[in-house]
């Protein structure tokens, strides 16, 4: 059999399923995911979805893509350009195209290039047969027809359920391309349709003809291998950074011996917090859907008050809307998390794309001197670990917290190492039990070493108190007016934040410790920008990488770090906000790369601007 | 350690603050505040486990007054932080504080689906139909007409009303009472707070600065009985000082005052029935001036609260999963070995 394909071994492949929103693409490129981290490599993926639910079928807005990057070394993106494209309409290979690599394998569900099709996906001619395909590996294949035949034995199905399977017919030749076991994707079936039997008979015979028809056909020259990864020992499963959120948000509050409370109104791409934690009763999870965002986050203000551990999740234009409530947090100084999965703005902008530019918005866009922690994970995972932190930050400082995620995070996934919950330190909360003044009165606003003040919740007898957005006298947190007052509790406001740097790790450098050019990123690019260095590293550039990981306040050590390069280049999905802070707290020159697409950076898009940087 | 052994009984004067009340002399608020503490005593619960929570606005001040757990929060979002609260804190008797303009205006949206989801709320709306704090602007319930800083030539708006907007989201404890008539607003409290889920309280409150004039008769204790029906359940509709008048209906389905006598006697009069959602919204439609003020419980009936709901779902979940265990959570998905 050999001879009729070449194996071919690569370190890691770029994969793509495109088609309709209804060919259930993102189910195909899950299915394989799942088997290939089963089988043992690194992997990340990244959706790529459009905003309508159903946009008319076969047009290029309703194209609904969904790429994995598999490999046998550290995967850090889901890759810059695709290999192997599978296209299932003259659409989704309209709108792919341009990604794929030169040569790339593209497999064409020809049974789809119909005229209609074409002329919904603004071709003129059929691109399969007018040659413009010809530097690509084109293979034809008719898969809705011998999807059809190899189905045409199950009885009880309807034409338009059998056809529903094609998706597996085309997962079935991916996975032979690749040399992978359809087992994890058949038990997947037979759990899924347990209920429903044939429907995981018809799924699982078009997968598996999907499969010979690979095997027999002689069409590829190639089959592909990519060997396990060398990951550290342990169970894995895959995760993505909305549900590595919610589970980082219910450890925290095990951790702190609370209850979750999280009060959120649906907005894309932040709702799968939601759903991920509206499973979770059994965890004591009170999820409250609010009848908008500024109820969200009142809810969450008043949880907070009555000690709970209270976290919201939105994106920018949620932010927006709950500005005022989090200044009002902010105000009575009391725990809580803002979770803001970013995506393009401004106002509704692209509500399913990537963008980073929420930061200079929760960062100062509230009245009033108004200071707020932010912290941004950067790697779907690396969500969990942010959601712990920034409980521990809001207890610390009686703070609002601000998580600054994003779309390309939040749907993206990785391989994930299951940790031990035990060996994760507890967050310890003290709530207020005695007065804290003379005479037995209770002093709200008096502040421990820290700067946080005590956290009395109500039922406690004796500490009855009075909170409010006007600002107050130190201590007693009586209403005032007097200059003095409010000056001492904006300073007292500010302090407690900065003081945070404390339990800040400092920031750590990737590459020389000097040198011609420090790369500076934050967030959801951290793949991107570090295999970039890397990649440049290797050629013997003089280029290091700071991703900063905590935003407000700054690592301490950052303006040092900074001072060791001869030239900065800041590297972010917006139009150059951190660049924008940078310059203003430190007063340095800074480069700003910024990109504003709605998509992802790509590896060699930063490596050329490093390139450019050092010329 | 000192507090816990003294058993405090409480007053309506433990329940006031230090700070300086700061309404003009003359508001309709001051008797509302002393009614609310003379209340709560009444309720069984220890003080420590009242929370008072108001948006902004003259009433707003409130909890300010109160020696209790509270919160002065922002323009209209009272009920949404009460909602937090009482979700994560089921035992807490939560009161919400707010005016028409912060509960009706800006906060009109958390108005109805705070009732639409009977949290269990105590929302007293003072209502004066006018915006105090800001000077004397017309509000959501002032009168077509009203001329106003804002509206010299008259206000051109209809008024909103807040007891059919109450029951088109479902309420389960809706009632009016009047600030002047501190006995009967007293009692109206106390039924409200014993309401489990959310009780609207409407009170007629005067604002002597801005719209002093607008509850005219009623202010006045001489003559207000001839415009107040007292509404008790299971008893006909009959009002006045003399008990002379009352409310039927008519035959194009609405309400009218009749003069008890020859023509019409207590048996063609509409009998109060707290239950009825439909008594209730014809009642809605009766509004100060137009007709006699109806005072007292409009409607009350008793329903599942979100918090019950809610816990009800946790004790299901646990009893059919177990209590949730962070090992099993982080491996709820299809795992691998490495
Ligand atoms: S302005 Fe009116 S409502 Fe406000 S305190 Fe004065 S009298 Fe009362």
């Amino acid at each position: 059999m050999s001879d009729k394909y070449i194996v071919k071994e690569l370190d890691s492949v770029v994969i793509r399923f495109a088609g309709d929103s209804g060919d259930g693409m993102q189910l195909t490129g899950t299915q394989f995911t799942n088997t290939t981290a089963v089988f043992g490599n690194d992997i990340s993926t990244m959706p790529d979805f459009p905003s309508e639910i159903r946009a008319p079928a076969g047009t290029l807005a309703g194209v609904s893509g969904f790429q994995v990057n598999i490999g046998s070394t550290d995967i850090l993106t889901p890759g810059d350009e695709p290999l192997v494209l599978v296209a299932m309409n003259p659409a989704a290979l309209k709108a792919s195209i341009k990604d794929l690599q030169s040569g790339g394998i593209i497999i064409a569900n020809t049974d789809a290039f119909t005229a209609s099709n074409l002329k919904k996906a603004e071709y003129e001619s059929n691109p399969l047969t007018d040659h413009s395909l010809d530097g690509y590996e084109l293979h034809g294949i008719p898969l809705t027809t011998m999807n059809r035949e190899a189905l045409k034995d199950i009885k009880g199905l309807s034409g338009k359920d059998k056809d529903r399977c094609q998706n597996f017919f085309a997962l079935g030749m991916t996975f032979w391309l690749f040399d992978r076991e359809l087992d994890t994707s058949t038990e997947w079936l037979q759990v899924k349709f347990a209920k429903k039997p044939i429907l995981a008979e018809a799924n699982i015979k078009a997968m598996q003809t999907g499969y010979f028809f690979g095997e027999t056909t002689e069409a590829f020259r190639h089959r592909y291998r990519v060997r396990k990864a060398t990951l550290e020992s342990g169970t894995y499963r895959k995760i993505t950074g909305n549900e590595a959120t919610a589970i980082g948000l219910v450890t925290a509050a095990e951790k702190m011996g609370k209850t979750l409370f999280y009060g959120t109104y649906p907005i894309t791409p932040a709702t799968d917090i939601l759903h991920n934690l509206a499973k979770l009763r059994h965890f004591g999870v009170r999820t409250y859907q609010a009848e908008d965002e500024i109820a969200a986050m009142g809810s969450v203000v008043g949880a907070a008050f009555g000690g709970a551990f209270a976290v919201t999740g939105t994106s920018g234009p949620g932010i927006a809307l709950k500005s005022e409530a989090m200044n009002l947090g902010l105000m009575l100084e009391l725990p809580m998390v803002i979770v803001d999965v970013q995506r393009g703005g401004p106002s509704t902008g692209l509500p399913t794309k990537v963008e980073q530019s929420d930061l200079l918005q929760v960062m100062y866009g509230r009245n009033g001197d108004s200071p707020m922690p932010i912290i941004a994970p950067t790697t779907p995972s690396d969500c969990f670990n942010a959601a712990i932190e920034a409980a521990r930050m809001a207890i610390r400082a009686t703070t609002p917290v601000i998580i600054l995620s994003d779309g390309f995070l939040g749907n993206s996934s990785e391989p994930w190492l299951l940790p031990d919950p035990d060996s994760i330190p507890p967050i310890p909360v003290t709530h207020a039990t005695e007065p804290n003044g003379e005479d037995g009165t209770f002093l709200p606003y008096k502040r421990d070493e820290n700067g946080a003040r005590p956290w009395a919740v109500p039922g406690t007898k004796g500490l009855e108190h009075r909170l409010g957005g006007l600002d107050k006298s130190p201590e007693t947190g009586n209403v005032s007016y007097v200059p003095e007052d409010h000056a001492q509790m904006t300073a007292e406001r500010l302090g407690k934040i900065a003081k945070l740097v404390d339990i800040i790790p400092d920031q750590e450098v990737y590459g020389e410790e000097d040198g011609d050019l420090l790369v500076i990123s934050w967030g959801g690019t951290y793949g991107a920008v570090r295999s970039a260095v890397r990649d440049e590293i290797e050629k013997g550039r003089s280029v290091s990488h700071a991703h900063i990981r905590y935003l407000n306040p700054f690592p301490a050590n950052l303006e040092e770090v900074m001072n060791k390069y001869k030239k900065i280049m800041v590297s972010e999905l917006n139009n150059g906000q951190l660049a924008f802070i940078l310059r203003g707290t430190y007063g340095i020159e800074v480069e700003s790369y910024g990109k504003v697409e709605g998509q992802p950076f790509k590896i060699s898009e930063i490596a050329e601007h490093i390139e450019e940087a050092l010329k | 350690m000192s507090i816990k052994n003294i058993p405090l009984k409480l007053t309506a004067k433990s329940l006031r603050s230090d700070q300086t009340v700061r309404w003009c002399p003359g508001c309709g608020d001051y008797a509302i505040l002393s009614q609310v503490q003379r209340v709560m005593p009444k309720l069984g619960l220890p003080k420590e486990d009242f929370v008072v929570i108001s948006g902004i606005g003259c009433s707003s001040r409130f909890p300010y007054y109160m020696d209790t757990y509270g919160i002065h929060s922002i323009h209209g979002r009272a009920p949404t932080l009460a909602t937090g609260l009482a979700i994560s804190n089921p035992d807490l008797s939560v009161w919400v504080i707010t005016g028409d303009g912060d509960a009706l205006s800006i906060g009109g949206n958390h108005f109805i689906h705070t009732i639409r989801r009977n949290i269990d709320l105590n929302i007293i709306l003072f209502n004066n139909r006018v915006y105090g704090l800001t000077k004397g602007q017309y509000s959501p319930t002032s009168r077509q007409g009203h001329r106003s800083k804002s509206s010299p030539m008259g206000s051109i708006e209809q008024p909103i009303n807040p007891i059919a907007l109450a029951l088109a989201a479902n309420a389960t404890f809706i009632a009016r009472t009047l600030d002047s008539h501190t006995k009967h607003m007293g009692g109206v409290f106390e039924e409200a707070a014993k309401h489990k889920g959310t009780s609207l309280v409407e009170v007629y409150q005067k604002c002597i600065i801005f719209n002093a004039n607008e509850w005219g008769d009623l202010q006045d204790s001489h003559k207000r009985d001839d415009h107040i029906i007292y509404l008790e359940d299971g008893q006909p509709m009959v009002f006045g000082k003399n008990m002379d008048k009352g409310i039927r209906m008519n035959a194009q389905y609405e309400l009218e005052v009749v003069e008890l006598g020859d023509e019409f006697t207590e048996a063609d009069l509409l009998v109060h029935n707290v239950k009825s959602k439909a008594l209730a919204l014809m009642l809605s439609s009766m509004e100060w001036p137009n007709f006699p003020a109806a005072l007292g419980v409009i409607h009350s009936r008793e329903a599942q609260t979100y918090t019950e709901g809610l816990e009800l779902q946790i004790a299901d979940a646990q009893a059919r999963k177990g209590v949730g265990n962070l090992q099993s959570l982080y491996a709820d998905a299809d795992t691998w070995e490495i």
